[in-house]
Protein backbone atom coordinates (compact mmCIF):
# COMPACT_ATOMS: atom_id res chain seq x y z
CA UNK A 1 0.00 0.00 0.00
CA UNK A 2 1.32 3.39 -1.20
CA UNK A 3 0.95 6.59 0.89
CA UNK A 4 2.85 9.69 -0.14
CA UNK A 5 4.15 11.51 2.80
CA UNK A 6 3.40 14.63 1.37
CA UNK A 7 -0.60 14.10 1.35
CA UNK A 8 -3.59 14.85 3.89
CA UNK A 9 -6.03 11.62 4.04
CA UNK A 10 -9.71 11.18 5.48
CA UNK A 11 -10.38 7.98 7.18
CA UNK A 12 -12.64 7.36 4.24
CA UNK A 13 -9.94 6.98 1.91
CA UNK A 14 -9.72 10.49 0.19
CA UNK A 15 -6.30 12.08 0.11
CA UNK A 16 -5.42 15.66 -0.30
CA UNK A 17 -3.00 17.84 -1.66
CA UNK A 18 -2.20 21.66 -1.62
CA UNK A 19 -1.40 22.47 -5.15
CA UNK A 20 0.96 26.00 -5.65
CA UNK A 21 -1.88 27.95 -6.40
CA UNK A 22 -3.57 27.52 -3.59
CA UNK A 23 -6.47 24.98 -4.53
CA UNK A 24 -6.40 21.40 -3.23
CA UNK A 25 -6.67 18.61 -5.41
CA UNK A 26 -8.79 15.30 -4.02
CA UNK A 27 -8.26 11.55 -5.12
CA UNK A 28 -8.86 8.38 -3.84
CA UNK A 29 -6.13 6.18 -1.94
CA UNK A 30 -4.30 3.33 -3.37
CA UNK A 31 -5.65 1.29 -0.68
CA UNK A 32 -9.35 2.77 -1.51
CA UNK A 33 -8.83 1.47 -5.52
CA UNK A 34 -7.16 -1.84 -4.74
CA UNK A 35 -10.53 -2.71 -2.62
CA UNK A 36 -13.13 -0.66 -5.09
CA UNK A 37 -11.26 -3.20 -7.98
CA UNK A 38 -11.66 -2.16 -11.44
CA UNK A 39 -13.05 1.50 -11.52
CA UNK A 40 -14.90 2.03 -14.72
CA UNK A 41 -17.34 4.86 -14.00
CA UNK A 42 -16.84 8.51 -12.19
CA UNK A 43 -19.43 10.63 -11.15
CA UNK A 44 -17.87 14.21 -10.58
CA UNK A 45 -18.84 17.38 -9.38
CA UNK A 46 -20.03 20.48 -11.47
CA UNK A 47 -17.43 23.46 -10.67
CA UNK A 48 -19.41 26.10 -9.08
CA UNK A 49 -20.95 23.89 -6.11
CA UNK A 50 -20.18 25.09 -2.51
CA UNK A 51 -19.06 21.88 -0.60
CA UNK A 52 -19.07 20.94 3.42
CA UNK A 53 -15.87 18.90 4.66
CA UNK A 54 -17.19 15.55 5.03
CA UNK A 55 -19.76 16.30 2.32
CA UNK A 56 -20.25 13.70 -0.47
CA UNK A 57 -19.89 15.08 -3.50
CA UNK A 58 -18.69 12.18 -6.17
CA UNK A 59 -18.80 9.04 -7.08
CA UNK A 60 -16.54 6.42 -8.27
CA UNK A 61 -18.15 3.15 -9.63
CA UNK A 62 -16.36 0.20 -9.77
CA UNK A 63 -17.41 -3.54 -11.62
CA UNK A 64 -18.13 -4.33 -7.50
CA UNK A 65 -19.85 -1.06 -6.48
CA UNK A 66 -20.46 2.65 -5.96
CA UNK A 67 -18.93 4.78 -3.52
CA UNK A 68 -19.30 7.86 -2.20
CA UNK A 69 -16.54 10.62 -2.52
CA UNK A 70 -16.67 13.03 0.61
CA UNK A 71 -14.98 16.62 0.88
CA UNK A 72 -11.90 16.59 2.96
CA UNK A 73 -12.38 20.55 3.56
CA UNK A 74 -15.02 23.07 3.18
CA UNK A 75 -15.04 25.09 0.02
CA UNK A 76 -16.12 25.94 -3.46
CA UNK A 77 -15.41 23.21 -6.37
CA UNK A 78 -13.69 24.70 -8.91
CA UNK A 79 -12.57 22.03 -11.18
CA UNK A 80 -13.52 18.19 -12.18
CA UNK A 81 -11.10 15.94 -14.53
CA UNK A 82 -12.84 15.54 -17.36
CA UNK A 83 -10.10 13.89 -18.59
CA UNK A 84 -9.50 11.28 -15.91
CA UNK A 85 -13.81 10.64 -16.37
CA UNK A 86 -12.84 9.53 -19.57
CA UNK A 87 -10.20 7.24 -18.85
CA UNK A 88 -11.45 6.14 -15.19
CA UNK A 89 -9.64 2.82 -15.06
CA UNK A 90 -6.30 5.44 -14.51
CA UNK A 91 -7.47 5.47 -10.63
CA UNK A 92 -6.46 2.19 -10.64
CA UNK A 93 -3.00 2.34 -12.47
CA UNK A 94 -2.19 5.72 -10.72
CA UNK A 95 -4.27 6.86 -7.97
CA UNK A 96 -2.35 9.69 -6.57
CA UNK A 97 -2.24 10.74 -9.85
CA UNK A 98 -5.68 10.92 -10.82
CA UNK A 99 -7.56 13.71 -9.22
CA UNK A 100 -11.48 13.83 -9.12
CA UNK A 101 -11.68 17.64 -8.47
CA UNK A 102 -10.29 20.90 -7.05
CA UNK A 103 -11.88 22.91 -4.35
CA UNK A 104 -10.36 26.33 -3.49
CA UNK A 105 -10.59 25.93 0.47
CA UNK A 106 -13.04 28.26 2.93
CA UNK A 107 -10.09 27.83 5.36
CA UNK A 108 -6.55 26.44 3.99
CA UNK A 109 -5.41 25.59 7.82
CA UNK A 110 -8.44 22.72 7.95
CA UNK A 111 -5.61 20.46 6.22
CA UNK A 112 -3.38 20.51 9.25
CA UNK A 113 -6.95 19.12 10.73
CA UNK A 114 -6.86 15.43 8.23
CA UNK A 115 -4.74 12.37 8.80
CA UNK A 116 -1.07 12.59 8.02
CA UNK A 117 0.47 9.66 5.89
CA UNK A 118 1.31 7.41 9.46
CA UNK A 119 -2.36 7.98 10.95
CA UNK A 120 -4.15 6.69 7.68
CA UNK A 121 -1.97 3.80 7.24
CA UNK A 122 -3.24 2.44 10.37
CA UNK A 123 -6.83 3.33 9.55
CA UNK A 124 -6.21 1.62 6.34
CA UNK A 125 -4.56 -1.72 7.86
CA UNK A 126 -7.14 -1.54 10.98
CA UNK A 127 -9.86 -2.12 8.12
CA UNK A 128 -7.45 -4.80 6.25
CA UNK A 129 -7.87 -7.34 9.08
CA UNK B 1 -11.98 -12.57 0.23
CA UNK B 2 -15.77 -11.98 0.85
CA UNK B 3 -18.42 -14.41 2.84
CA UNK B 4 -20.13 -16.12 0.54
CA UNK B 5 -22.86 -18.21 1.59
CA UNK B 6 -20.88 -19.62 4.51
CA UNK B 7 -18.06 -19.85 2.44
CA UNK B 8 -15.08 -17.44 2.19
CA UNK B 9 -14.67 -16.74 -1.43
CA UNK B 10 -12.30 -14.56 -3.34
CA UNK B 11 -13.86 -11.77 -5.54
CA UNK B 12 -11.03 -11.44 -7.79
CA UNK B 13 -7.00 -12.81 -7.85
CA UNK B 14 -5.94 -9.67 -9.14
CA UNK B 15 -8.10 -7.52 -11.71
CA UNK B 16 -11.27 -8.56 -12.08
CA UNK B 17 -11.61 -7.10 -15.58
CA UNK B 18 -8.57 -9.32 -16.55
CA UNK B 19 -10.28 -12.29 -15.60
CA UNK B 20 -13.35 -11.93 -17.12
CA UNK B 21 -11.63 -10.73 -20.67
CA UNK B 22 -9.88 -13.98 -20.05
CA UNK B 23 -12.90 -16.44 -20.03
CA UNK B 24 -14.18 -14.61 -22.97
CA UNK B 25 -10.66 -14.84 -24.88
CA UNK B 26 -8.94 -17.99 -23.93
CA UNK B 27 -9.92 -19.71 -20.36
CA UNK B 28 -10.28 -18.84 -17.54
CA UNK B 29 -11.26 -21.18 -14.14
CA UNK B 30 -13.55 -21.23 -11.17
CA UNK B 31 -13.91 -23.07 -7.93
CA UNK B 32 -17.36 -23.46 -7.01
CA UNK B 33 -16.86 -26.03 -4.34
CA UNK B 34 -19.62 -24.10 -2.58
CA UNK B 35 -22.40 -25.68 -4.89
CA UNK B 36 -23.95 -28.58 -3.50
CA UNK B 37 -23.93 -31.90 -5.59
CA UNK B 38 -26.69 -33.89 -4.65
CA UNK B 39 -27.49 -37.57 -5.76
CA UNK B 40 -31.40 -38.73 -6.18
CA UNK B 41 -31.52 -42.35 -7.10
CA UNK B 42 -33.79 -45.65 -6.81
CA UNK B 43 -36.69 -46.55 -8.77
CA UNK B 44 -38.89 -44.08 -7.90
CA UNK B 45 -36.17 -41.21 -8.44
CA UNK B 46 -37.93 -39.82 -11.99
CA UNK B 47 -41.74 -39.60 -10.54
CA UNK B 48 -39.93 -38.02 -7.54
CA UNK B 49 -37.73 -35.18 -9.58
CA UNK B 50 -41.34 -34.91 -11.96
CA UNK B 51 -43.17 -34.10 -9.05
CA UNK B 52 -40.84 -31.71 -7.69
CA UNK B 53 -39.09 -29.57 -10.90
CA UNK B 54 -41.29 -27.13 -12.94
CA UNK B 55 -39.13 -28.72 -15.94
CA UNK B 56 -39.90 -32.02 -16.78
CA UNK B 57 -37.09 -34.37 -15.91
CA UNK B 58 -38.48 -37.27 -18.36
CA UNK B 59 -36.86 -35.13 -21.13
CA UNK B 60 -33.66 -36.47 -20.12
CA UNK B 61 -34.21 -39.38 -22.04
CA UNK B 62 -30.71 -40.91 -22.21
CA UNK B 63 -27.59 -41.19 -19.59
CA UNK B 64 -25.41 -38.49 -19.65
CA UNK B 65 -27.92 -35.46 -20.60
CA UNK B 66 -28.25 -32.32 -18.46
CA UNK B 67 -31.43 -30.20 -17.63
CA UNK B 68 -31.72 -26.94 -16.41
CA UNK B 69 -34.49 -26.37 -13.93
CA UNK B 70 -36.29 -24.41 -10.91
CA UNK B 71 -38.01 -26.04 -7.71
CA UNK B 72 -40.78 -24.43 -6.83
CA UNK B 73 -43.40 -23.39 -4.09
CA UNK B 74 -46.80 -24.21 -3.88
CA UNK B 75 -47.65 -20.88 -4.48
CA UNK B 76 -44.96 -20.31 -7.48
CA UNK B 77 -41.85 -18.71 -5.30
CA UNK B 78 -38.62 -19.99 -6.75
CA UNK B 79 -36.76 -22.06 -3.90
CA UNK B 80 -33.91 -22.72 -6.18
CA UNK B 81 -32.52 -22.91 -10.07
CA UNK B 82 -30.44 -26.20 -10.44
CA UNK B 83 -28.93 -28.61 -13.04
CA UNK B 84 -30.23 -31.68 -13.25
CA UNK B 85 -28.02 -34.60 -14.87
CA UNK B 86 -29.12 -37.75 -15.38
CA UNK B 87 -26.09 -40.20 -14.52
CA UNK B 88 -28.05 -43.72 -15.06
CA UNK B 89 -30.90 -45.54 -15.54
CA UNK B 90 -31.97 -44.43 -11.53
CA UNK B 91 -29.53 -41.88 -11.13
CA UNK B 92 -29.91 -38.72 -11.04
CA UNK B 93 -27.88 -35.56 -9.88
CA UNK B 94 -28.70 -31.95 -9.02
CA UNK B 95 -26.15 -29.09 -8.58
CA UNK B 96 -27.92 -26.66 -6.42
CA UNK B 97 -26.91 -23.18 -4.95
CA UNK B 98 -24.77 -22.73 -2.06
CA UNK B 99 -26.74 -20.35 0.01
CA UNK B 100 -30.09 -22.67 -0.86
CA UNK B 101 -28.49 -25.90 0.08
CA UNK B 102 -29.79 -26.91 3.27
CA UNK B 103 -33.25 -25.45 2.08
CA UNK B 104 -33.14 -27.55 -0.70
CA UNK B 105 -32.41 -30.73 1.04
CA UNK B 106 -35.13 -30.37 3.81
CA UNK B 107 -37.37 -29.86 1.03
CA UNK B 108 -36.43 -32.84 -1.48
CA UNK B 109 -36.16 -34.89 2.12
CA UNK B 110 -39.89 -33.77 3.38
CA UNK B 111 -41.47 -34.87 0.11
CA UNK B 112 -39.54 -37.92 -0.58
CA UNK B 113 -42.68 -39.93 -0.70
CA UNK B 114 -44.33 -37.81 -2.67
CA UNK B 115 -44.85 -39.82 -5.64
CA UNK B 116 -44.86 -43.43 -4.15
CA UNK B 117 -41.99 -44.97 -2.80
CA UNK B 118 -38.94 -42.56 -1.61
CA UNK B 119 -35.74 -42.33 -3.54
CA UNK B 120 -32.32 -41.94 -1.64
CA UNK B 121 -30.86 -38.55 -1.49
CA UNK B 122 -27.85 -38.34 -0.46
CA UNK B 123 -25.85 -34.55 -0.22
CA UNK B 124 -22.01 -34.91 -1.47
CA UNK B 125 -20.10 -32.83 0.57
CA UNK B 126 -17.28 -34.86 -0.46
CA UNK B 127 -17.22 -33.31 -4.02
CA UNK B 128 -15.53 -30.28 -5.06
CA UNK B 129 -16.31 -28.94 -7.92
CA UNK B 130 -14.30 -26.60 -10.63
CA UNK B 131 -14.98 -24.74 -13.73
CA UNK B 132 -13.46 -24.37 -16.55
CA UNK B 133 -15.00 -21.76 -19.10
CA UNK B 134 -13.47 -19.76 -22.31
CA UNK B 135 -12.95 -20.87 -25.91
CA UNK B 136 -10.04 -22.87 -25.47
CA UNK B 137 -11.58 -24.85 -22.45
CA UNK B 138 -11.45 -27.96 -24.03
CA UNK B 139 -7.81 -27.66 -25.06
CA UNK B 140 -6.70 -26.63 -21.64
CA UNK B 141 -8.50 -29.45 -19.73
CA UNK B 142 -7.21 -31.87 -21.98
CA UNK B 143 -3.48 -30.78 -21.79
CA UNK B 144 -4.67 -30.60 -17.19
CA UNK B 145 -6.21 -34.03 -17.83
CA UNK B 146 -5.00 -35.89 -21.00
CA UNK B 147 -6.80 -39.31 -20.36
CA UNK B 148 -9.66 -37.08 -20.67
CA UNK B 149 -9.04 -35.65 -24.55
CA UNK B 150 -11.38 -37.80 -26.28
CA UNK B 151 -13.82 -37.71 -23.75
CA UNK B 152 -13.96 -34.36 -24.19
CA UNK B 153 -13.80 -34.21 -27.74
CA UNK B 154 -17.14 -36.61 -27.83
CA UNK B 155 -19.00 -34.46 -25.02
CA UNK B 156 -22.06 -31.99 -26.51
CA UNK B 157 -23.50 -29.15 -24.48
CA UNK B 158 -25.57 -29.99 -21.86
CA UNK B 159 -24.58 -33.63 -21.43
CA UNK B 160 -22.12 -35.01 -18.69
CA UNK B 161 -19.99 -38.11 -18.53
CA UNK B 162 -17.71 -39.88 -15.88
CA UNK B 163 -14.48 -40.58 -15.84
CA UNK B 164 -12.91 -42.72 -13.32
CA UNK B 165 -13.91 -40.27 -10.37
CA UNK B 166 -14.65 -37.25 -12.15
CA UNK B 167 -18.26 -36.56 -13.41
CA UNK B 168 -17.21 -33.67 -16.33
CA UNK B 169 -20.45 -31.66 -17.93
CA UNK B 170 -20.44 -29.27 -20.59
CA UNK B 171 -22.16 -26.93 -18.20
CA UNK B 172 -21.15 -23.31 -17.33
CA UNK B 173 -22.17 -19.74 -15.93
CA UNK B 174 -20.68 -18.01 -18.76
CA UNK B 175 -22.32 -17.66 -22.09
CA UNK B 176 -19.01 -19.35 -23.54
CA UNK B 177 -17.95 -23.09 -23.96
CA UNK B 178 -16.60 -24.69 -21.07
CA UNK B 179 -17.18 -27.56 -18.71
CA UNK B 180 -18.18 -27.56 -14.74
CA UNK B 181 -16.04 -30.85 -12.92
CA UNK B 182 -17.12 -32.70 -10.06
CA UNK B 183 -14.38 -34.36 -7.96
CA UNK B 184 -13.45 -36.12 -4.51
CA UNK B 185 -12.12 -32.63 -2.79
CA UNK B 186 -9.05 -34.49 -1.85
CA UNK B 187 -7.84 -34.22 -5.56
CA UNK B 188 -9.29 -30.53 -5.96
CA UNK B 189 -6.47 -28.66 -5.29
CA UNK B 190 -3.94 -31.22 -7.99
CA UNK B 191 -6.65 -30.47 -10.68
CA UNK B 192 -6.57 -26.26 -9.89
CA UNK B 193 -2.86 -26.41 -10.23
CA UNK B 194 -2.42 -28.61 -13.43
CA UNK B 195 -5.59 -26.16 -14.64
CA UNK B 196 -3.40 -23.07 -14.67
CA UNK B 197 0.01 -25.10 -15.63
CA UNK B 198 -1.83 -25.59 -18.55
CA UNK B 199 -2.88 -22.14 -19.03
CA UNK B 200 -6.02 -21.09 -17.21
CA UNK B 201 -6.53 -18.01 -15.43
CA UNK B 202 -8.05 -18.37 -12.09
CA UNK B 203 -10.94 -16.09 -11.41
CA UNK B 204 -13.22 -14.85 -8.62
CA UNK B 205 -17.00 -14.37 -8.06
CA UNK B 206 -16.29 -10.89 -9.62
CA UNK B 207 -15.25 -12.12 -12.87
CA UNK B 208 -18.52 -14.61 -12.10
CA UNK B 209 -21.30 -12.05 -12.01
CA UNK B 210 -20.42 -10.00 -15.01
CA UNK B 211 -19.64 -13.07 -17.50
CA UNK B 212 -23.36 -14.49 -15.75
CA UNK B 213 -24.94 -10.59 -16.49
CA UNK B 214 -23.67 -10.15 -19.84
CA UNK B 215 -24.42 -14.04 -20.48
CA UNK B 216 -28.20 -13.39 -19.45
CA UNK B 217 -28.06 -16.00 -16.97
CA UNK B 218 -30.19 -15.41 -13.50
CA UNK B 219 -28.59 -15.39 -9.91
CA UNK B 220 -30.33 -17.15 -7.65
CA UNK B 221 -31.46 -14.11 -4.78
CA UNK B 222 -30.90 -11.47 -6.93
CA UNK B 223 -33.34 -11.75 -9.76
CA UNK B 224 -35.51 -14.29 -8.47
CA UNK B 225 -36.30 -15.76 -5.22
CA UNK B 226 -39.20 -17.56 -3.28
CA UNK B 227 -41.28 -14.41 -3.72
CA UNK B 228 -41.22 -14.41 -7.52
CA UNK B 229 -42.40 -17.60 -9.72
CA UNK B 230 -39.73 -18.62 -12.92
CA UNK B 231 -42.62 -17.15 -15.37
CA UNK B 232 -41.82 -13.60 -13.83
CA UNK B 233 -38.04 -14.26 -14.05
CA UNK B 234 -37.29 -14.87 -17.65
CA UNK B 235 -37.36 -18.57 -17.08
CA UNK B 236 -40.75 -19.78 -18.71
CA UNK B 237 -38.58 -21.80 -21.54
CA UNK B 238 -37.51 -23.81 -18.01
CA UNK B 239 -41.13 -24.65 -17.08
CA UNK B 240 -43.29 -27.54 -18.61
CA UNK B 241 -46.70 -27.16 -18.99
CA UNK B 242 -47.60 -30.00 -21.52
CA UNK B 243 -49.44 -32.69 -20.54
CA UNK B 244 -50.87 -33.53 -17.11
CA UNK B 245 -47.95 -33.64 -15.27
CA UNK B 246 -48.77 -33.08 -11.64
CA UNK B 247 -45.75 -30.44 -9.83
CA UNK B 248 -45.24 -28.84 -7.01
CA UNK B 249 -46.14 -25.03 -7.74
CA UNK B 250 -47.74 -26.10 -11.26
CA UNK B 251 -51.30 -24.35 -10.15
CA UNK B 252 -50.38 -21.32 -8.88
CA UNK B 253 -48.42 -20.72 -11.99
CA UNK B 254 -50.90 -21.44 -14.53
CA UNK B 255 -53.36 -18.85 -12.55
CA UNK B 256 -50.93 -15.98 -13.05
CA UNK B 257 -53.15 -13.74 -15.87
CA UNK B 258 -50.37 -11.36 -16.72
CA UNK B 259 -46.95 -11.75 -15.98
CA UNK B 260 -44.53 -9.04 -15.47
CA UNK B 261 -41.80 -8.88 -18.19
CA UNK B 262 -38.35 -10.02 -17.21
CA UNK B 263 -35.78 -8.67 -19.52
CA UNK B 264 -32.14 -6.85 -20.29
CA UNK B 265 -31.37 -2.65 -20.22
CA UNK B 266 -28.63 -1.56 -22.37
CA UNK B 267 -27.87 2.29 -20.76
CA UNK B 268 -27.75 4.90 -23.37
CA UNK B 269 -25.75 7.63 -21.20
CA UNK B 270 -23.02 7.11 -19.22
CA UNK B 271 -23.02 5.79 -15.51
CA UNK B 272 -23.87 2.15 -14.23
CA UNK B 273 -26.99 0.33 -13.50
CA UNK B 274 -27.35 -1.11 -10.11
CA UNK B 275 -29.60 -3.70 -8.38
CA UNK B 276 -32.85 -1.60 -6.93
CA UNK B 277 -32.96 1.06 -9.19
CA UNK B 278 -36.02 2.22 -10.04
CA UNK B 279 -37.12 2.07 -14.30
CA UNK B 280 -39.85 4.07 -15.23
CA UNK B 281 -41.61 3.06 -18.73
CA UNK B 282 -44.54 3.48 -20.55
CA UNK B 283 -46.19 0.72 -18.58
CA UNK B 284 -45.55 1.69 -15.16
CA UNK B 285 -42.36 1.12 -12.58
CA UNK B 286 -40.08 -2.13 -13.38
CA UNK B 287 -37.15 -2.69 -10.86
CA UNK B 288 -33.02 -3.33 -12.01
CA UNK B 289 -32.67 -6.55 -10.15
CA UNK B 290 -29.06 -7.42 -11.15
CA UNK B 291 -26.80 -4.66 -12.95
CA UNK B 292 -23.17 -3.62 -13.67
CA UNK B 293 -20.38 -2.96 -16.09
CA UNK B 294 -19.80 -5.22 -19.02
CA UNK B 295 -16.26 -5.17 -19.72
CA UNK B 296 -17.22 -6.90 -23.35
CA UNK B 297 -19.26 -4.38 -23.98
CA UNK B 298 -18.04 -1.47 -22.21
CA UNK B 299 -21.28 -0.27 -21.38
CA UNK B 300 -23.63 -0.73 -18.31
CA UNK B 301 -26.18 -3.55 -18.76
CA UNK B 302 -28.84 -4.69 -16.30
CA UNK B 303 -31.33 -7.19 -16.43
CA UNK B 304 -34.75 -6.11 -15.16
CA UNK B 305 -38.54 -7.17 -13.56
CA UNK B 306 -40.47 -4.80 -15.70
CA UNK B 307 -44.46 -4.35 -16.00
CA UNK B 308 -46.69 -6.80 -18.25
CA UNK B 309 -46.38 -5.42 -21.49
CA UNK B 310 -42.92 -4.47 -21.51
CA UNK B 311 -40.49 -5.12 -24.81
CA UNK B 312 -37.53 -5.10 -26.26
CA UNK B 313 -36.82 -1.96 -28.12
CA UNK B 314 -38.62 0.43 -25.80
CA UNK B 315 -36.71 3.03 -23.83
CA UNK B 316 -36.94 3.55 -20.33
CA UNK B 317 -35.15 5.46 -17.83
CA UNK B 318 -33.87 4.62 -14.81
CA UNK B 319 -33.15 6.74 -11.50
CA UNK B 320 -29.61 6.93 -10.79
CA UNK B 321 -28.84 9.09 -7.73
CA UNK B 322 -31.58 11.60 -8.62
CA UNK B 323 -30.51 11.65 -12.43
CA UNK B 324 -32.85 10.15 -14.83
CA UNK B 325 -31.17 8.34 -17.27
CA UNK B 326 -32.11 6.31 -20.93
CA UNK B 327 -31.96 2.77 -21.26
CA UNK B 328 -32.88 0.63 -24.15
CA UNK B 329 -34.76 -2.61 -23.52
CA UNK B 330 -33.28 -5.79 -24.75
CA UNK B 331 -34.01 -9.13 -24.95
CA UNK B 332 -30.73 -10.80 -23.31
CA UNK B 333 -28.07 -12.75 -23.75
CA UNK B 334 -25.86 -9.47 -24.33
CA UNK B 335 -22.76 -11.81 -25.16
CA UNK B 336 -22.25 -15.05 -26.32
CA UNK B 337 -19.09 -16.67 -27.66
CA UNK B 338 -17.47 -13.76 -27.24
CA UNK B 339 -19.83 -11.51 -29.68
CA UNK B 340 -22.07 -9.21 -28.58
CA UNK B 341 -25.69 -10.37 -29.17
CA UNK B 342 -27.11 -6.31 -29.07
CA UNK B 343 -26.67 -3.51 -31.03
CA UNK B 344 -25.05 -0.77 -28.68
Amino acid sequence: MNTPEELRYTSSHEWSRLEADGLVSVGITDHAQQALGDIVYLDLPQPGRKVSAGQDCAVVESVKAASDIYAPVAGEIVAANAELAAAPETVNSDPYGAWLFRIRPDNVADLDGLLDAGAYRQVAESESH
Amino acid sequence: MVPFSGWDMPLHYGSQIEEHHAVRRACGIFDVSHMLAVDVEGSAALAFLRALLANDAARLDHAGRALYACMLRDDGGVLDDLICYRRGDACYRLVVNAGTAEADLAWLRAHAGISGEAPEIRARRDLAMIAVQGPTAQATLATAIPAARELLAGLRPFHAAALAELFIARTGYTGEDGFEILLPAERAVALWNDLQSAGARPCGLGARDTLRLEAGMNLYGQDMDQSVSPLESGLAWTVDLSGERAFIGRDALTAIASPRAFLGLLLLDPGVLRAHQAVRTRHGEGVVTSGGFSPTLQRSIALARLPAGSVAGEEVTVDIRGRSLRARVVKPPFVRHGHAMVEL
